[in-house]
């Protein structure tokens, strides 16, 4: 099979617009999460979230007119501008702009969400009650649909090849980038634009998943405290909004245009829990089995791991991730590194796999392992190094991601340095 | 120029995005303001709320321009 390299990203975050400013205050231990004003949370047990600082692009700061005409933001839920500022950040940094008929046709899209338009369809569900169906714009549909993240970004670049989408809850991410991955690998395509974009911080969201039992409702006071995986005061998960998006490449393609290369994508391991709709098994083998199959697709043992950017959700779920990484490495486990970076920017749901991706590919272009916040008291001893409080610097030349979904569903990549 | 006329100018401008100055009343919505089909379903929708009228799907497809608006309108409040 070809191989695979991601030569471009692309990110809107809690902790900033841009790849580069999201993760300096990444490392720098910053923390994205503070109380919702935007609208009324005094009823939801969940007051808090993760929130893009809105501004006007300066400073790290998203400014949705510089990526999106407001005539044309008028018509479509956030995720989508999301995606499409962070497709055009990805294309940019990879310097891939295709103007051929081959190039274009030879470049695909593959952008998930988990939820998609959520507050579109509540709001035209209070049209509808309202005011009638004659009232329900002909952009209520296409400005809601998950897979128009794709749709929309094909059509501003001109690309022409697969033109896919991903809805696997909060596997979406990696889901799409694993995919994509395959479909260059394949022959489908030579650069596929992948990840995921979600705005999902609305009531309606906020009263869903406190309903499930899965959203911090304790640390309403201190929003900065309240996701803290492998903790054992964590209660929760803390929404977050975003996109992340990466431009993957066949690896000959790359070095034929003298491409910057990040990393290259070695493993995929995909796998189902078939057990609950929330919860994952309580043995942790749908993780486990995702994690091996990734490793046995890179053709690497689990003692190459260096570091591990976990699902850790700073949920009851983060034990068992822990007990799985721990099956898989065995022996090991001491050399390695696992944070969980959701302890700043919190749970980007669809985007969440993308964007820790991105950072996984990160940890290896630097060297550098990014921090997991608040972890005080780790719930279970580990020979892991879980990266407590600060980033740490450290060899890093391979790095797996983990992303686990409602439904029970799997995904892990695995990431390599390319050298020339 | 009457009131109908700077309000339905006004839904132009805000829906399509475009400058005062090429809302005249012989511009065609998809020629010359840059709408595609789907624009000139939600700005029919948007006449409608704004005036108080119904505007069958058979009349909105013969509104083609700004001028064809105004007269819609101001024949039915007539």
């Amino acid at each position: 099979m070809r191989r695979v390299v991601i030569t471009g990203t692309g990110m809107v975050s809690p902790l900033g617009c841009g790849t580069e400013v999201t993760w300096e205050r990444l490392l720098a231990g910053q923390n994205g999460a503070r109380k919702v004003t935007e609208f009324e949370v005094e009823d939801l047990p969940a007051k808090i979230a993760c929130r893009i600082p809105v501004g006007d692009g300066s400073n790290g700061t998203f400014n949705a007119d510089d990526w999106m005409e407001p005539k044309e933001q008028r018509k479509v839920d956030p995720f989508i501008v999301y995606g499409m500022a962070a497709a055009d950040m990805a294309l940019n940094d990879a310097d891939w702009h295709p103007q051929t008929d081959e190039d274009q046709i030879a470049t695909g899209v593959l952008i998930g969400s988990g939820i998609g338009g959520l507050e579109g369809i509540v709001e035209a569900g209070y049209t509808l009650k309202e005011k009638g169906p004659r009232r329900i714009s002909p952009f209520f549909i296409p400005g809601r649909l998950i897979n128009l993240v794709s749709g929309q970004v094909s059509i501003r670049h001109k690309l022409r090849g697969p033109n896919h989408s991903v809805v696997t809850a909060c596997s979406t991410g990696a889901h799409a980038i694993g995919d994509a991955a395959r479909l260059i690998a394949l022959g489908d395509a030579d650069v596929m634009v992948a990840g995921g974009a979600e705005s999902p911080i609305s009531r309606i969201a906020l009263a869903g998943f406190a309903a499930c039992k899965a959203l911090s409702t304790q640390h309403n006071e201190e929003p900065q405290k309240a996701s803290r995986p492998y903790d054992r005061d964590r209660d929760g998960f803390v929404m977050g909004e975003g996109a992340g998006i990466v431009v993957l490449e066949e690896l000959e393609h790359a070095k034929a245009r003298g491409a910057k290369i990040y990393a290259e994508v070695v493993g995929y391991g995909l796998s189902g829990d078939a057990f609950h709709i929330t919860a994952p098994s309580e043995d942790g083998d749908g993780a486990f089995r995702c994690m091996t199959m990734a490793l046995k697709r890179a053709g690497l043992s689990a003692a190459d791991v260096d570091y591990i950017n976990s699902h850790g959700t700073s949920t009851m779920a983060d034990t068992i991730e822990l007990g799985a990484v721990e099956r898989l490495v065995g022996n090991s486990a001491s050399k390695i590194s696992m944070s969980s970076t959701k302890s700043a920017i919190g749970h980007l749901l669809g985007a969440a796999g993308a964007v820790e991706a991105i950072f996984s590919a990160l940890a290896i272009r630097d060297n550098v392992a990014p921090p997991t916040l608040n972890l005080d008291n780790p719930d279970v001893e580990t020979a892991i190094d879980l990266v407590p409080h600060k980033a740490r610097s450290r060899e890093i030349n391979v790095a797996l991601s983990n992303s686990f979904g409602f439904g029970g569903t799997n995904a892990s990549l695995v990431l390599r340095r390319y050298d020339a | 120029m009457s009131d109908i006329a700077e309000r339905v100018k006004k839904i132009v401008i805000d829906h399509l995005g475009v400058d005062a100055d090429k809302v005249v009343e012989g511009a065609s919505f998809i020629d010359d303001l840059g709408a595609d089909s789907l624009d000139t379903v939600e700005l029919v929708m948007a006449f409608e709320e704004e005036f108080g009228v119904e505007i069958p799907d058979d009349a909105a497809d013969s509104i083609l321009t700004v001028g064809d608006a105004i007269k819609f309108i101001e024949k039915a409040q007539a």
